[in-house]
């Protein structure tokens, strides 16, 4: 059995950390700039020249694109097959604390909701874990502003509100949004499994790249029929009008109890960030 | 493009419309949420504020930690909406400008049409670029909130749009008419 010091955890998370905050994932800096290219509104266009710039600057300057450098979230796919030596989460913990500290990256978490006291270093991390095949771990570092992540919802469906249901929810939860969640904005959308598994699918479908399609002819005709009513909306960069709202929206589904339709949109900004390395 | 400079007086706010771009310079206090928070506690008790709200411009961020050899980190706007319950009060205070990001509630507007003030809209996310913009940093109050503290800028020429003015207009409704009037306009 293939053996990882947790060390090398800790020491993966915290490059990852920095990286993602400093160098926007290369189909999100694309996005932007064909969006760019396609944007008829003028005000918009300067807008847009504006993010890519910024995205520019903080490459060469080694400064953080967005000032809310998130909370940390962390997928990690363990394999089966491998022995991790020391304590797995403490690793990854440890990680965002070095990142964020030596990175110079912002600490906005609160050790407690309520009493609200900066925990001083970014910690906790917010981790999904799941055991693969193999004997690598992945792991992929996305760190969440909250601008865009408290315009995010959920709701349960019926059955019979059906696709027009789910459609309806999303274009209501972009309108409500507006200029709030830094648009353009990227949309994850969770549909089905039950309460808790929505809200993490719509999470993981901000990690979708963003110019791939969904596998199934179904969704990605769906995520291509709600990504142009996104844009439809007028919102545009900023909330300032445009057709550039949405960089991109994916979907992802999973099975559901015959009484339910959850769905559950998950709000991103235009500084979408991942950062994935495999050990 | 306009150039303005703090303190703003009242007639340069009542110089102001929707939608204009400017450049603004000189300074500016940031406070966020926790600083909002305690900012409403110390009026409760009748304790001074760190701020001289008089003419004076907030501006909704925390900027990341300040690199060897610049004046700050990364500083972008915050959602300004989390600031509307306590804006009114801050307003009638003689608080006359805002910066930040996204829409106001229509207390905040109704406000800053009785007192007059104008919400500027910084370019939410273009942090690294917009700390160019910045000269000076330093924490006046509340040390410990970390992020949050409120710090006095200095800022040389931040692009800014005005985004509600002190006569109820707001730059993302005109925005968005504008562009909605412009495609009707091809179709």
């Amino acid at each position: 059995m293939r053996e990882l010091q947790a060390s090398a955890i800790t020491e993966a998370v915290r490059a990852l950390c920095i990286e993602a905050n400093r160098n926007l994932p290369e189909d999100v800096a694309r996005a932007l700039r064909d969006c760019r290219a396609q944007e008829p509104f003028a005000p918009a266009q300067e807008m847009l020249d504006l993010l890519i710039r910024n995205e520019g600057i903080a490459r060469e300057t080694r400064m953080p694109i967005c000032q809310d450098t998130g909370m940390a979230v962390v997928f990690a796919e363990v394999g089966q097959e491998l022995h991790i030596a020391g304590d797995f989460e403490q690793a990854v913990h440890e990680g965002v604390r070095r990142g964020y500290v030596e990175g110079l990256l912002r600490k906005s978490v609160v050790g407690d909701p309520l009493r609200r006291v900066n925990t001083g270093d970014n910690t906790p991390a917010v981790l999904h874990t799941r055991l693969v095949p193999g004997d690598r771990l992945t792991l992929t570092v996305a760190p969440k502003g909250f601008g865009s992540e408290n315009m995010s919802r959920l709701r349960m469906l019926t059955p019979a509100q059906g696709v027009e249901g789910v459609k309806a929810f999303v274009l209501e939860t972009v309108k409500r949004a507006g200029a709030n969640p830094c648009p353009p904005m990227v949309l994850g959308v969770g549909i089905g499994g039950d309460f808790e598994q929505v809200a993490e699918l719509a999470k993981r479908a901000l990690m979708v790249p963003l110019d791939a399609h969904h596998p199934d002819p179904f969704y990605a005709a769906l995520e291509q029929e709600l990504l142009e009513a996104v844009n439809e909306t007028g919102i545009g960069p900023q909330g300032l009008g445009g057709r550039t709202t949405c960089l991109g929206l994916h979907i992802l589904q999973a099975p559901t109890h015959i009484a339910g339709l959850p769905v559950a949109v998950n709000v991103s900004c235009h500084v979408t960030r991942h950062a994935t390395a495999v050990l | 493009m306009r150039h303005l400079t703090t303190p703003l007086s009242e007639e340069t706010v009542k110089s102001l419309h929707a939608g204009e771009h400017v450049l603004l310079s000189g300074t500016v206090y940031t406070a966020r949420d926790a600083a909002h928070l305690r900012m409403m506690d110390c009026l409760r008790r009748g304790e001074e504020l760190p701020i001289a709200l008089e003419g004076s411009v907030i501006y909704y961020a925390g900027p990341t930690p300040t690199p060897p050899g610049r004046p700050i980190g990364s500083i972008g706007p915050t959602t300004s909406t989390r600031m509307d319950a306590s804006t009114p009060t801050l307003l009638s205070l003689g608080l006359r400008g805002m910066i930040g990001k996204g829409m106001r509630s229509a207390e905040v507007m109704e406000a800053m049409q009785a007192h007059p003030a104008v919400y500027f809209a910084a370019v939410g996310g273009a942090a690294a670029l917009m700390a160019e913009c910045v000269t000076a940093c330093e924490v006046i109050a509340w040390d410990d909130l970390g992020p949050e503290s409120v710090k006095r800028l200095t800022l040389k020429e931040l692009p800014l749009v005005v985004a509600v003015d002190c006569y109820g207009q707001d730059a993302f409704a005109l925005g968005q008419a504008a562009y909605r009037e412009q495609q009707a306009g091809r179709a």
